[in-house]
C-alpha cells in the first residue's frame, strides 16, 4: 500500500506537474501584462513576442540537449554570431547562392559545436571552460573575419525574407522555430540520441559500462547544439539584414535561463523541449510587457534575474 | 563435468609500478557460484575489471569456453557473454526499468535512430516474467527500492545473453527478506546453467550460496577451495594470512545514566512512533530491514531532517534541535552510512578532515587559524584510532574503506562529541579493518562515550551491542538485552507490522 502511496505522489511531483506550473506562469504573466496595457495583447505585439522568442528559443533548444548531459554551453551566442558573420561572407562576400550561404552557417555552428564536443570528450576539459573557451575563440573570429564591421545583405533583399517574410501574417521565424521544436522535440524523445542524452545525465559511467560510446554521443550532442545556434545566426542575420560581429554575447545565458526555466536540470538527466519552449516565451514575454509597462531597461534586466532565481527556488520545493 | 565458462591464468597487473595483480588466476563453471573473497585491496575488482574489459591486463590469458580472448573494452565483454552488477548499482535513475535493461541494444524502427518504445516495453515484460520479477517496465528507476533496482541489473544482464554474471556485494544494501528473494534468483540462474562469480565481505552468506570460493590476497592467489569442506575462520586466516580475532562485546559494565532520551518521535510516514533510552557508556543496536526508519531517526536526531512531534532529552535536559549544528552543541555526533557523500572532504587532507567540524578550537589571536595546534591534534588522533597514512597531508580519497572511517570518527572525537550514531559503521570495510572498528567501538564506550549503531549485518548487532532495539516501518517493535538477543528474535520483531 505504501508503494501506490509513493507512486501517486510521485505522479503529483512529475515532469506533468512541472510543465503545469510552467505554462500556468506564463498564462498569468500574460494576464497580468494584457491587464496593466491595453497594447499588449494587440496582434502586432504578440507577433513582436513570437519574434523575440524566436532566436533566443532556437539557442535554447539546442543548449537544452547539452544541459541534460549534465554539460553546459557557453558558447552558444558568440557562436550564433560567427554563424552569422559566415553566412554574411559566404553571400555577400564571396557571392555564393543564398542556400549555400545558410547551409553553410549551419554548418559552421555545427563545426563549432563539433570542436566543442572534441575538446570535452576526447580531451576531458570540463564543459564550462571548453566552451567558455569557444565563446572567447568565436567572439573573436566574428571580429577579425568581418573587420569589425557589419556585413549587410544589400545585394540580396532575398535573404531577408527567410526570417521575415510570412504566411498569414506569422513571420517565418517564429515557423522556423517552432519547426525546429518539433523536430527538436522527436530527437529527445523517439530517437537513441535522446535516450543517450537522459543516460549520459542521469549516470555517465554506467552509460559508458552499458557498452555505449560515450565520446561519440557526447561529441554528436554538442555538435547538435552547434546545429542549433547555426540555425539561430542564420535567423538573426536575416532579421538584422546584416551579420553584426559585436553582438551574440549574453544570448547564451537567456537562452540556458529559458531552458533552466522550463525544467531542464543543470545537473543533468532531466528536461524537455516543450519545458523550454515555455521558458523562452516567459522570457520574451517578460521583457516584452515590462518594456510595455515602460520599465526602463536596467530594471527589467533585474526583474529577469530574480524571475530566473524563483522558477528554480519553485521547481526545488516542488521537488521536496 | 561441467563446462568451463572462464579460465583466467597468470594475470598481471600494475599500476604506475604497483603491482596490483601479479599472476593472479581464476577458473569458473557453467551451473557454479563461485565465491571471491580477499581483503580491499587484494586484487578482486582488478581482477574483474580485467575479466570486464575496464582495464586491459600487462599479461597473462584468458580464456572463454576454451578459447583464448582479448578483452579491451566493456563492449567486447559484453559480446562474450559477461556482465557485471556493481556494488554502487550503474543504473541511470532517470530512466525507466525498461530503457535501463535495455540501454544500448534499444530495439528500432523505421530509420536507423528511431527508438521502438512499444518493442521496448514488451521485451522487457517478457523478460522479467521469465524470472518471476515484479517490476514494472515503465517505473522509473530512481523510485525504487535499493533491492529492486538490483533486480533490474540482474534483469540487464540476462538480457544481453549473459553467462558469466559477477555480482560485487550484492547484499551490502539489501535486508534479510531481500536477500532471500536475491538467492532464489541466483539459485535460478544457476540451475540454467549460469556461472556465477560473488564477491562478497560477508562470510556468513557463502555457505548458503556458493559451491567454491576462492581466495586472494595482496594480488595473488592463494587458494580454491570447495565451500563445504572450509570453515569461516579459515577462509577468514587464509585472506588475512595469520589468525585473527574479533573483539567481543565489552561487558556490559555501563551506568544507569542516561544520556539521551527521545520519546514519541514522528516525521512523516516514515518515522510513526520512536521513544528510547541510551544510557552512558551503552553500545544501543538498532535492527531492522531496509526502510525500517532507522537512519531516518539518526537523520531526525541530529536535526538533518526536521520532526513533526516528540521530544529529545541530552543528560536530562529537554533540547531542541532544529539543525545539525544544534545536535553538535549538545555533543551528538552522526557517522552516515554514506562516508563519502556525507562524512568526508574527500579532496581534503587528513589534518584538515579531522580538524574540520572544530575549527574554533584552534583559532589564534586575530581568528587565524593555529596550525601547530591543529597538527598536534591529528597526529594525536592518528596514534589513538591507529589510522593508517603516510603523512597529514595525504588526501582523504586515497585512503581505504577502514581508515576514512577512522577519520570520520576521530573528526567527532575532536569535537568533543559523547553521544555517536554510527549508521552502518562497516560497510564495504574487509574483515581485518572490520575488527579494528569494532575495538574502537569497544574502547570509545570505556571512555565513557554512548553510541547508538544501526546496522543491517545481524552477527554485528549481536556481538557489539548491549541492548538492541529492533525497528518496523517507522515504529520501534521491540527491545532486547545482549543476553536475551538472537537472529531469530531480532527477526520476528522486525517483521512484525
Amino acid at each position: 500500500m505504501d508503494n501506490k502511496v509513493t507512486q501517486k505522489k510521485s505522479l503529483l511531483h512529475s515532469d506533468a506537474a512541472q510543465k503545469l506550473l510552467a505554462f500556468g506562469s506564463l498564462i498569468i504573466l500574460f494576464i497580468v501584462f494584457s491587464l496593466a496595457s491595453p497594447n499588449f495583447a494587440k496582434f502586432d505585439n504578440i507577433v513582436g513576442i513570437l519574434l523575440a522568442t524566436a532566436v533566443n528559443g532556437i539557442l535554447a533548444l539546442g543548449v537544452t540537449f547539452v544541459i541534460i548531459t549534465g554539460g553546459i554551453d557557453l558558447s552558444i551566442g558568440t557562436g550564433m554570431t560567427f554563424a552569422a558573420v559566415m553566412t554574411a561572407v559566404f553571400i555577400t562576400n564571396w557571392k555564393l547562392p543564398i542556400i549555400i550561404g545558410v547551409v553553410g552557417g549551419i554548418l559552421m555552428g555545427g563545426l563549432c559545436g563539433f570542436i566543442n564536443g572534441i575538446i570535452i570528450s576526447k580531451m576531458k576539459v570540463p564543459p564550462f571552460v571548453a566552451t567558455l573557451g569557444m565563446m572567447m575563440a568565436t567572439k573573436g573570429l566574428s571580429l577579425v573575419i568581418s573587420g569589425t564591421k557589419p556585413i549587410y545583405f544589400n545585394d540580396t533583399p532575398a535573404y531577408r525574407q527567410i526570417a521575415m517574410g510570412s504566411i498569414s501574417g506569422i513571420p517565418n521565424a517564429v515557423l522556423i522555430f517552432f519547426v525546429a521544436a518539433i523536430i527538436a522535440n522527436i530527437i529527445l524523445t523517439r530517437t537513441i540520441l535522446g535516450r543517450y542524452d537522459f543516460a549520459l545525465g542521469s549516470n555517465e559511467e554506467a552509460t559508458r559500462l552499458s557498452g555505449i560510446n560515450v565520446d561519440a554521443w557526447k561529441t554528436a550532442i554538442y555538435t547538435l547544439c552547434g546545429l542549433f545556434f547555426g540555425l539561430a545566426g542564420v535567423l538573426m542575420a536575416s532579421r538584422l539584414n546584416s551579420a553584426q560581429p559585436a553582438l551574440g554575447q549574453g544570448y547564451e545565458m537567456d537562452a540556458i535561463a529559458a531552458a533552466v526555466i522550463g525544467g531542464t536540470s543543470l545537473s543533468g538527466g532531466e528536461g524537455t523541449i516543450l519545458g523550454t519552449v515555455i521558458g523562452a516565451f516567459i522570457m520574451s514575454v517578460l521583457t516584452n510587457g515590462l518594456r510595455i509597462l515602460s520599465v526602463p531597461q536596467e530594471w527589467q534586466i533585474v526583474v529577469t534575474g530574480t524571475i530566473v532565481v524563483m522558477a528554480v527556488y519553485l521547481d526545488i520545493i516542488r521537488r521536496r | 563435468m561441467a563446462e568451463l565458462l572462464v579460465k583466467m591464468e597468470d594475470i598481471d597487473k600494475s599500476f604506475a609500478g604497483v603491482h596490483a595483480l601479479s599472476r593472479a588466476r581464476f577458473e569458473l563453471y557453467a551451473g557454479e557460484v563461485h565465491a571471491l573473497v580477499g581483503e580491499n585491496g587484494a586484487g578482486k575488482s582488478t581482477l574483474m575489471k580485467i575479466l570486464t574489459g575496464v582495464y586491459s591486463k600487462d599479461s597473462g590469458r584468458i580464456y572463454i569456453k576454451g578459447q583464448e580472448v582479448e578483452i579491451q573494452n566493456p563492449r567486447v565483454a559484453q559480446n562474450l557473454g559477461i556482465s557485471i552488477i556493481h556494488q554502487e548499482l550503474n543504473l541511470m535513475p532517470h530512466l525507466t526499468v525498461a530503457q535501463n535493461i535495455f540501454i544500448g541494444r534499444e530495439p528500432r524502427k523505421g530509420i536507423k535512430f528511431m527508438l521502438d518504445e512499444q518493442e521496448l516495453n514488451r521485451r522487457a515484460r517478457e523478460l522479467l516474467d521469465t524470472i518471476h520479477m515484479d517490476l514494472d517496465p515503465k517505473a522509473r528507476v530512481s523510485n525504487l527500492t535499493v533491492a529492486k533496482q538490483q533486480m533490474v541489473e540482474i534483469a540487464k544482464a540476462l538480457s544481453i545473453k549473459a553467462e558469466v554474471i559477477i555480482m560485487d556485494e550484492p547484499t551490502s544494501a539489501l535486508a534479510e527478506a531481500e536477500i532471500e528473494e536475491l538467492f532464489r534468483i541466483i539459485h535460478h540462474l544457476k540451475s540454467e546453467g549460469k556461472g556465477i562469480i560473488y564477491i562478497s565481505h560477508r562470510l556468513e552468506e557463502l555457505k548458503r550460496v556458493a559451491d567454491r570460493v576462492t581466495v586472494m590476497r595482496d594480488g595473488r592467489y592463494i587458494d580454491t577451495v570447495k565451500i563445504g569442506e572450509v570453515t569461516r575462520e579459515q577462509i577468514i586466516s587464509m585472506m588475512v594470512g595469520r589468525e585473527i580475532y574479533e573483539t567481543a562485546s565489552a561487558g556490559a559494565e555501563n551506568s544507569n545514566e542516561v544520556v539521551l532520551e527521545v520519546k514519541n518521535l514522528r516525521r512523516g510516514r516514515t518515522i510513526k512512533d520512536v521513544s528510547f533510552k541510551l544510557k552512558k557508556g551503552e553500545i544501543l543496536g538498532f535492527a531492522g530491514l531496509m526502510g525500517a526508519g532507522r537512519t531516518e531517526v539518526a537523520r531526525a536526531i541530529f536535526g538533518a531532517d526536521p520532526i513533526d512531534e516528540g521530544e529529545i532529552y541530552v543528560k536530562g535536559r529537554k533540547v531542541h534541535i532544529k539543525n545539525p549544528g544544534d545536535a553538535v552543541k549538545h555533543g551528538i555526533g552522526y557517522l552516515s552510512e554514506d562516508r563519502k557523500r556525507y562524512g568526508l572532504a574527500l579532496g581534503m587532507d587528513v589534518e584538515t578532515n579531522i580538524v574540520m567540524a572544530a575549527f574554533e578550537k584552534f583559532l589564534g589571536l586575530l581568528g587565524w587559524i593555529r596550525q601547530d595546534k591543529t597538527r598536534l591534534e591529528a597526529r594525536t588522533r592518528i596514534e589513538e584510532l591507529k589510522i593508517k597514512t603516510p603523512t597529514l597531508k595525504q588526501k582523504v580519497k586515497f585512503l581505504s574503506g577502514g581508515n576514512q572511517q577512522k577519520v570520520i570518527m576521530a573528526k567527532w572525537l575532536t569535537r568533543n562529541c559523547d553521544i555517536l550514531i554510527f549508521d552502518e559503521p562497516t560497510r564495504g570495510i574487509d574483515v581485518g579493518a572490520k575488527s579494528e572498528i569494532y575495538k574502537l567501538l569497544n574502547e570509545l564506550v570505556k571512555e565513557g562515550k554512548s553510541i547508538i549503531m544501526i546496522s543491517s549485518e545481524l552477527p554485528e548487532i549481536l556481538r557489539m551491542s548491549h541492548r538492541i532495539v529492533v525497528m518496523c516501518e517507522g515504529r520501534v517493535t521491540g527491545e532486547l538485552s545482549a543476553t536475551e538477543a538472537t537472529q531469530e528474535r531480532i527477526m520476528y520483531y522486525a517483521t512484525m507490522r
